[in-house]
């Protein structure tokens, strides 16, 4: 089952690369990984969205949480959470794609950011299967290219992860 | 040369920032070899006698004098090596080191600052390098800092779940003036080991504990490492119940003890693998539950069996398999705890059901799963380690490379004090013992120490010879010598139908000459008549390393057995292969 891991770490040179190579080195699995410093600028927020059995994430909050520089760990999976990424994707927009592709981003939502002759390029947030959604939606020829952030994770209402 | 700036008056070198930092530690050895990067931390040696470097021949051999000195004593190893191939050449002892979770700091030298990322003269990225095989590193970038970073270091070593530290040091950092200052104590929001145990869990284990039928306590090198030797063997004599120890965990309970089955696991005693299996409540105290100790999990599985977890690593605990009842704490405080829990019990095991147990065990017991056929014609490692537990009155401390000669040692020498048994259980790294050796003579001048391994360890660290000449360490080595790579050869005659690939060892050296060159003394024994005697002789040159190369039965296998993959009570016994 897919997890989202939220994890606060000491903003050091080297803390990325540990929390890499734990899930390499254990054999867990990544399928997106964010870091920014907060607002606090010792600390650095991470998103980690993985997959597992129960077992195996137990296993992966263990790990996290055995790393020296890793002061917070929290699964969301444990609550009600809101969960957001950003995907730039860039559309063939030629005759009848044109409008075409307006009509499909403004369902999804999605802003068109940059204009030019032959293409828009389109901005969307939203859980990551919408944007799964979003790109299905597309007709598969007429992508470009995308760029995605992975997701970024937070509680719902009072659930907060501070030090 | 960089530039070493003149100081302001109250300022050091970094170089000399760290020696005081060391001292402050209270360090007495420093293993170490001496390189480029390193010259300004040298210099500063040269100028102190607070501690004693010990200059081994090779920075592996560091490593693991300075983690065995850390196993004897339970105090921090230290190790120094320079950039580049001393650092790269330290990676075995650390990963050994690491595995066993012993408290060591691997201070390592490295290019000056401004080369990093250069490809400069040696230079390799050893905080990368180690980040997989140590509990925490640093690299130091500013002279500022290296107080802190090595207060830091020894502090993460030895609390917790210990482990080794590497602190990576530019050079031209320790060129560098600071004022030395060192902090009294470290403040980590980010690591807060966990000492105390839940307290209902701990009433919830001793209820448990309390009523069982068949109950179990298994303790691995947490109680050894955790010095929880005293209360463990408090809590098991209160209760009466068996107790069975780890390869890790020997010493941490009396081997000569009535309750204790012996070790348990791949090469364990029939009884303790059958009760381990087919007890219904499972104390488990410092231990991990790991492939070569339990074998297949599924197989281990028993819906009727409860098991009570205590350990200080939390990811330690429902790794392999499922526990019912964990306890997150230092050993020695939740045992601590547990005894005091007993004391004030008014509530007794039921006698009866005890009673039985222990004659289901003595039925397992009689099966005397370590007894081996002897010969009058050639020498059998067992009857070597016997009869040196006999001649040294079980009471040296034991070091062991990897391999049979390793599971022998551990099976036929009476391990009653922790700390004495000195060998790499996680890493299985061949080439420890002779330098484990010198890191338990160091730290007990005095003591009896012997080194058994076999012709293949020996020769992975056989260098040191040198470093135990200079040092004058008394050690005696006991090699049983049997030609082969020995459990390669086990493992080739019973899974690769006798295809002995490359596990024999052709143009051994003549090892009492090499001895003798290094000056020591060397001895052949071919006879096993002639083993006590030697063992005597050898042990009475009491300022005098000797080499003993016992010649061994070629083929002797280490019984029992535990395949691969298969369960606990799944073994094969000497006779039945």
């Amino acid at each position: 089952m897919k997890h989202i891991i939220s994890l606060l770490m000491e903003n050091e040179s080297g803390a990325l690369s540990r929390v890499a190579g734990l899930f390499s080195a254990r054999a867990y699995n990544i399928e997106s990984l964010t870091v920014a410093p907060t607002e606090d600028a010792t600390l650095s927020r991470m998103t980690i969205v993985t997959s597992g059995s129960e077992d195996v994430i137990e296993q992966i909050i263990k790990q996290l949480n055995k790393l020296v520089d890793v002061v917070k760990v929290l699964d969301l999976n444990d609550g009600r959470y809101i969960e957001r990424e950003l995907m730039l994707v860039k559309v063939k927009a030629t005759g009848i794609f044109r409008d075409e592709m307006k009509r499909m981003c403004d369902i999804f939502r999605g802003r068109i950011i940059d204009v030019a002759d032959g293409s828009y390029t389109i901005e969307v947030t939203g859980s990551s299967s919408k944007l799964d959604a979003f790109l299905e939606a597309l007709d598969k020829s007429a992508i470009l290219e995308t760029v995605r952030t992975g997701a970024s994770g937070i509680g719902r209402g009072d659930r907060i992860l501070k030090v | 040369m960089e530039d070493r700036t003149s100081p302001h008056s109250h300022q050091i070198s970094g170089a000399e920032i760290l020696i005081r930092c060391l001292q402050e530690e209270k360090v007495k050895f420093v293993f170490g070899y001496p390189g480029g990067a390193v010259l300004h931390i040298y210099d500063e040696i040269f100028k102190q006698d607070a501690f004693k470097h010990i200059l081994v021949r090779h920075e592996q051999a560091a490593v693991h004098a300075a983690d065995a000195f850390a196993r004897a004593t339970g105090e921090v190893g230290v190790a120094l090596v320079t950039s580049g191939p001393g650092a790269t050449n330290a990676i075995t002892g650390i990963a050994t080191a690491y595995m066993d979770s012993i408290p060591l700091v691997v201070i390592s030298g490295q290019v000056p600052a401004p080369a990093i990322g250069m490809d400069a003269f040696q230079e390799v990225d050893m905080v990368g390098i180690t980040r997989p095989c140590v509990k925490h590193n640093f690299l130091v970038k500013d002279v500022k800092d290296i107080a802190a970073t090595i207060k830091k270091a020894f502090y993460i070593a030895a609390t917790g779940r210990p482990g080794p530290v590497v602190v990576d040091i530019p050079k031209d950092i320790t060129a560098h003036f600071a004022k030395f200052e060192y902090p009294a104590s470290v403040e980590m929001r980010s690591y807060t080991p966990i000492i105390k145990g839940h307290s209902g869990q701990i009433k919830k284990a001793v209820k448990l504990l309390l009523e069982a039928k068949r109950p179990m306590i298994y303790t691995g090198g947490g109680v050894v490492l955790g010095n929880a030797a005293e209360e463990l063997i408090q809590f098991a004599r209160k209760l009466g119940y068996p107790v069975t120890n780890t390869l890790m965990g020997l010493g941490g309970y009396p081997s000569t003890d009535n309750q204790f089955l012996g070790m348990l696991g791949m090469h364990g005693t029939y009884e303790a693998n059958m009760a381990m299996q087919n007890c219904d409540v499972l104390l488990a105290v410092g231990a991990r539950f790991d492939d070569r100790v339990i074998g297949n999990p599924g197989h281990f599985f028993s819906k009727d069996r409860t098991i009570i977890h205590v350990d200080v690593d939390p990811s330690s605990i429902s790794k392999r398999v499922k526990i019912d009842v964990p306890i997150v704490g230092d050993v020695k405080s939740v045992l601590t705890e547990m005894n005091e829990l007993l004391i004030a019990e008014t509530k007794t095991p039921d006698a009866g059901d005890i009673k039985s147990w222990w004659q289901q065990i003595d039925t397992w017991r009689e099966k005397k799963s370590l007894v081996y056929k002897n010969s009058t014609e050639v020498i059998k490692p067992q009857y070597v380690i016997e009869k040196l537990w006999e001649v040294t009155k079980g009471d040296a401390y034991v070091t062991s490379d990897v391999g049979q000669h390793q599971m022998w040692a551990a099976q036929y020498y009476k391990f009653d004090k922790p700390r004495r048994w000195i060998n790499s259980g996680g890493l299985g790294t061949m080439g420890v013992g002779l330098p484990y050796a010198m890191g338990c003579q160091l730290a007990n001048p005095t003591a009896q120490v012997a080194c058994i391994t076999g012709e293949g360890s020996i020769q992975m660290n056989i260098q040191e010879l040198s470093t135990c000449h200079q040092f004058r360490l008394p050690i005696k080595v006991i090699l049983l010598n049997n030609r082969y790579l020995g459990m390669v050869r086990q493992w080739q005659e019973f899974f690769y139908e006798n295809r002995y690939s490359e596990s024999y060892m052709d143009s051994l050296p003549d090892f009492v000459k090499l001895a003798e060159s290094y000056g020591h003394v060397g001895m052949n024994i071919v006879n096993p008549a002639d083993v006590e005697g030697a063992l005597k002789e050898a042990f009475d040159m009491k300022d005098r390393f000797v080499f003993m190369n016992f010649i061994t039965d070629q083929t002797e296998n280490v019984f029992p057995m535990v395949p691969n993959g298969k369960g606990l009570s799944e073994m094969i016994l000497a006779g039945e292969e």
